[in-house]
């Protein structure tokens, strides 16, 4: 991708990526591997849609249908959307705080590594006797009565790949919390920081419920035990609050970066400070403190009782009042400003009357009587799609545009990219604002098929047009990205021109230790005060000196891939396949052999000498 | 002029019609609420919707003011303001009020439709209809009663019905969305609810509304529907005389009926009860109650009753319900076979 990657040679090249351990390539392998599960997610929503289009369809049958919509959900959460917000935050936050790295570089890389494998083997349940069949939420009785292995996969492969966000969160934590700039104080922090950091923190809380849930779905079916067996005295409405309590803040998990993302963007191409910067940060926090007192709202019609739904039901309105918040900080900010309308702009322009839309819904579902009529329906399916593509995947496309020259040294074609923008805002809203009214019209969620003669034709054929514009500006994106890594024209420091925050100081895209000096950072917005004060770079805070840097290593790479191994084996132990304890032995040594020769081996990493950063300087930046 | 005034009506009926149109079916949608719970809840939807409208329309004003106002004209650099408390105030103060404004109502609400303490008065002469959820059926048993009966709920309108649900199998979702929001059927308890049908909304909906079964639970979630037929209380007491008059199976009326039962006595009845008296344990009632089975709507929650239609589901139930735990639970039957089965079960019928 970058020159430097390419003096290489191929071979060098990818043995490079496989044994990184430098958040910028990190960041891009999570763009490369969450890109690729965005198009496999996409694929199925296309496909759903096909199925959809017309009444009584027999595109797919009832069982794939389940096992597509299944792993749409699974995919686009867990192996797309998350990794791509991993990504930005890999690539931005440690640039951000003035940081040379993460606090655990090669734990960055495990968590890439562990993720990757846990969903490239969760699709791989394609391949062997089909895929999970429960829906994302994978309910406990649905689930623990699913035939096949797709459910094992699933509780599998996302525990494999949970590991990896978990300690990738844990390591953002640390890194924000330990390795700030000189002057950069927590109330200096960029909102991209801030929002990584309190997302990091929900990771945190949010992930062992769900590690929970699935280790005792697994012991249910891989070993005979009860937790969810209704008959032996189990409890299936567990399930639910476990899954809940993760995947309520999951969803914030998923949004708070988003926010971040256009939180840089409208200062930027305003050429304005953001507006209530003390305010959006307490929103943030709040948002991220809320999230995890309103999971039953997903259990209004659960049964759990008039009390339980009107506490939960107040609770979630409340976390309307923050979020609004931040709405009205960013049209603010652009009130007065300067506005110029770049690709990111318009994304983030776009995002503010669709992400209003979801909002605006979420309160309306809060409402818990009338929350009866809207659960598991097409108005819930709506609600969550303006949530989630227009806020998560708009940040994301957005972010792409954005960083891209941060993280590649090009930038992507405008024109293209406004293209990309527009085919997607049209087809994006022709998909799901008419689901708002399938769903009012009686329309339940995840079926395959509908009946005619009950009123749902016409909306569900504009529906599945629209996927079709939607996967049209996908395929511009690709077409771009593709053209301008052939172009490979290569950008300055601030290609935006407007840049604010201390990343857009550094090369594009940045030597591989970052700073060469830590900057000295004198206020919000650092780079916007030197460059107001007439200067070209940030001051430095320390002499120039030594720098300490950690030594690549194949070995997060092996101690994943063991798991991956170790999974098949514990999968097809349930059939009393031969080979399967060797198989699940032979991995978990893979594993545990390589975090003993880690443990035991010192690696001190190596220094960067004095003499050779000054002759990088001579030379200009050659990373 | 008289013909005048009736161009006049007919027009604003056409017009009317065409409003109601978006908003869906009379027997399914639920913005065309048929009954007291559905319509507390569309009273909740249309005043959570003007709220979020007129947050909608503030932020859309201010949205389309920078918008345009705002574009960068030349390369000065605007003044950085760091925010204002004033406005921070109101932009926090104004969305609380109106959250309260939603909080009270939906409060309030959320008692009233969990208000089930009729059900456990003692001598109370609430209706109390046991649901019973399974792979893609519904049983619905009147206690009271002392009958059972499937896939098509009968109901006495203007009254409040009294519902308990549970599941046999998975988890599955009891929903008439004309009548009021779904409740949940657990597989571990019992959930509780109440619905009142309208009299004259379900005359407008052919007195037939459509149920669903909202929660995924397999390859037939989609076509696990049932029907809602709702009668004036004076015939729903003969509906339920009539039911409880069967005590044997019935008569058949013809030879080929005659036959029809005969097959039926050997391959059907060890699952399907034609009897509506409720002995058999629910764990061991398999398959639908067709004591009634002439008289319902749909054959098998999704095709038309007819006798073809029968007939193809007899043949190759798999292919109108995937999943479904009635195949292969049965030899192939013959042509002849499913003549005299069809004239048998078409004939089921308890009121004449």
């Amino acid at each position: 991708m970058s020159t430097y990657a390419q003096k290489k040679g191929f071979g060098a090249t990818i043995w490079d990526y496989l044994t990184t351990v430098d958040h910028k390539k990190i960041a891009i392998l999570y763009l490369i591997a969450g890109g690729l599960f965005f198009v496999v997610g996409g694929l199925e929503a296309v496909f759903i849609r096909i199925q959809l289009a017309v009444p009584n369809n027999d595109f797919v049958s009832a069982g794939l249908f389940n096992e597509i919509i299944t792993m749409h959900g699974t995919t686009m959460i867990f192996l797309a959307a998350m990794p791509l917000v991993f990504a930005f935050m890999n690539a931005v936050m440690p640039l951000q705080i003035g940081a040379r790295d993460v606090a655990f570089p090669f734990v960055n890389a495990l968590g890439f590594w562990l993720f990757f494998f846990g969903g490239v083997f969760l699709n791989l349940s394609w391949f062997f006797d089909g895929a999970p069949d429960a829906g994302w939420t994978s309910y406990a009785s649905l689930a623990m009565a699913s035939k096949g292995h797709g459910v094992d996969f699933y509780v599998l492969g996302l525990q494999i790949s949970g590991l990896g966000t978990l300690i990738g969160g844990i390591n953002f934590l640390v890194t924000i919390i330990n390795m700030r700039a000189p002057g950069m104080t927590y109330m200096r922090m960029p909102l991209f920081t801030w929002t990584t950091f309190v997302t990091s923190a929900l990771i945190l809380f949010a992930f062992p419920p769900l590690t929970v849930g699935l280790v005792l779905m697994m012991f249910d079916r891989m070993f005979g035990s009860n937790f969810f067996v209704t008959t032996m005295g189990g409890n299936t409405v567990i399930w639910e609050h476990l899954f809940w309590i993760f995947g309520h803040p999951e969803v914030y998990i998923l949004i708070l970066p988003a926010f971040g993302i256009f939180s840089e963007i409208f200062p930027i191409f305003s050429r304005k400070r953001l507006f209530g910067y003390s305010s959006m940060v307490f929103a943030t926090v709040l948002i991220g403190f809320l999230g995890f007192m309103v999971w039953a709202h997903h259990m209004f019609t659960t049964g759990l009782g008039p009390v339980a739904n009107a506490i939960f039901a107040v609770a979630t309105m409340a976390i309307g009042v923050p979020t609004g918040i931040k709405i009205f900080n960013w049209l603010l900010t652009i009130w007065g400003g300067s506005v110029k309308f770049t690709t990111p702009m318009h994304w983030a322009l776009a995002f503010i009357p669709s992400f209003l839309a979801g909002g605006v819904t979420g309160v309306m579902l809060a409402a818990a009587a009338a929350d009866y009529q809207y659960h598991d329906t097409y108005f819930v399916v709506a609600h969550f799609h303006y949530v989630i593509v227009g806020g998560v995947v708009f940040a994301i496309f957005a972010g792409t545009h954005l960083y891209w020259p941060k993280m590649f040294g090009t930038m992507l074609s405008e024109t293209l990219g406004k293209i990309t923008f527009w085919l997607f805002f049209i087809g994006f809203h022709m998909t799901f604002f008419i689901q708002h009214f399938l769903g009012l019209w009686g329309m339940p969620r995840r079926v395959f098929t509908y009946l005619p003669g009950q009123g749902f034709e016409t909306s569900n054929l504009i529906s599945s047009i629209g996927a079709a514009f939607m996967s049209l500006a996908v395929i511009v994106l690709l077409y771009n990205i593709i053209m301008t890594s052939v172009k490979n024209v290569k950008v300055g420091n601030d290609p935006w021109g407007d840049g604010r925050t201390l990343e857009w100081s550094l090369p594009s895209p940045p030597p591989f230790y970052n700073f060469k000096q830590l900057p000295l950072v004198r206020g919000l917005d650092a780079y916007w005060l030197e460059k107001m004060d007439g200067k070209k770079g940030m001051t430095p805070a320390e002499p120039l000196g030594d720098i300490h840097m950690p030594n690549s290593s194949i070995l997060p790479f092996v101690i994943a891939f063991g798991l991956f191994v170790a999974a098949f084996g514990a999968l097809f132990n349930m059939d009393d396949k031969a080979w399967s304890v060797p198989v699940l032995i032979i991995g978990l040594l893979i594993t545990f052999g390589a975090m003993f020769l880690r443990s035991v081996k010192d690696d001190h990493g190596f220094h960067i000498h004095k003499e050779e950063l000054i002759d990088d300087e001579d030379k200009g930046v050659k990373a | 002029m008289k013909r005048l005034a009736k161009w006049r009506l007919l027009s604003i009926f056409a017009i009317l019609s065409l409003i109601l149109s978006g908003c869906g079916e009379p027997f399914l949608s639920t913005l065309r609420p048929a009954g007291e719970v559905a319509e507390i809840q569309y009273d909740l939807m249309k005043l959570s919707t003007l709220i979020m409208v007129g947050v909608i329309v503030v932020v859309m004003v201010i949205f389309f003011i920078v918008l345009f106002k705002f574009r960068r004209k030349d390369e000065k650099i605007p003044k950085q303001v760091e925010g204002s408390h004033k406005l921070e105030i109101i932009w926090t103060v104004i969305p609380i009020l109106l959250l309260l404004l939603l909080a009270v109502p939906t409060v309030s609400a959320t008692f009233k439709l969990a208000d089930v303490s009729p059900m456990d008065k003692k001598g109370s002469d609430a209706l109390v209809i046991n649901v019973r959820s399974n792979l893609y059926w519904w049983e619905f048993e009147y206690p009271g009663q002392g009958i059972v009966t499937g896939q098509d709920l009968v109901v006495p309108t203007d009254e409040k019905v009294y519902f308990n649900l549970i599941s046999s199998d998975v988890k599955h979702s009891f929903w008439v969305p004309a009548v009021g929001g779904k409740l949940d059927t657990n597989t571990e308890n019992v959930n509780k609810f109440w619905l009142e049908f309208d009299s004259k909304k379900a005359e407008e909906a052919g007195d037939l509304f459509y149920g669903k079964c909202a929660e995924l639970c397999g390859p037939s979630h989609a076509l696990m529907d049932f029907k809602v037929k709702t009668l004036s209380r004076d015939d729903f007491d003969n509906w339920v005389a009539d039911m409880k008059e069967v005590k044997e199976p019935a008569k058949a009326e013809t030879d080929l009926a005659q036959q029809g039962q005969d097959i039926f006595n050997q391959s059907c009845i060890s699952c399907h009860a034609v009897t509506p008296s409720n002995t058999t344990p629910p764990e061991a009632r398999f398959a639908p109650n067709l004591t009634n089975f002439g008289e319902r709507s749909r054959i098998a929650g999704v095709l038309d009753h007819n006798e073809d239609e029968l007939k193809n589901w007899l043949r190759t139930p798999e292919k109108y319900k995937p999943g479904n735990l009635m195949t292969d639970k049965y030899d192939p039957l013959t042509e002849d076979q499913l003549n005299a089965l069809t004239a048998y079960l078409m004939g089921l019928k308890v009121q004449e």
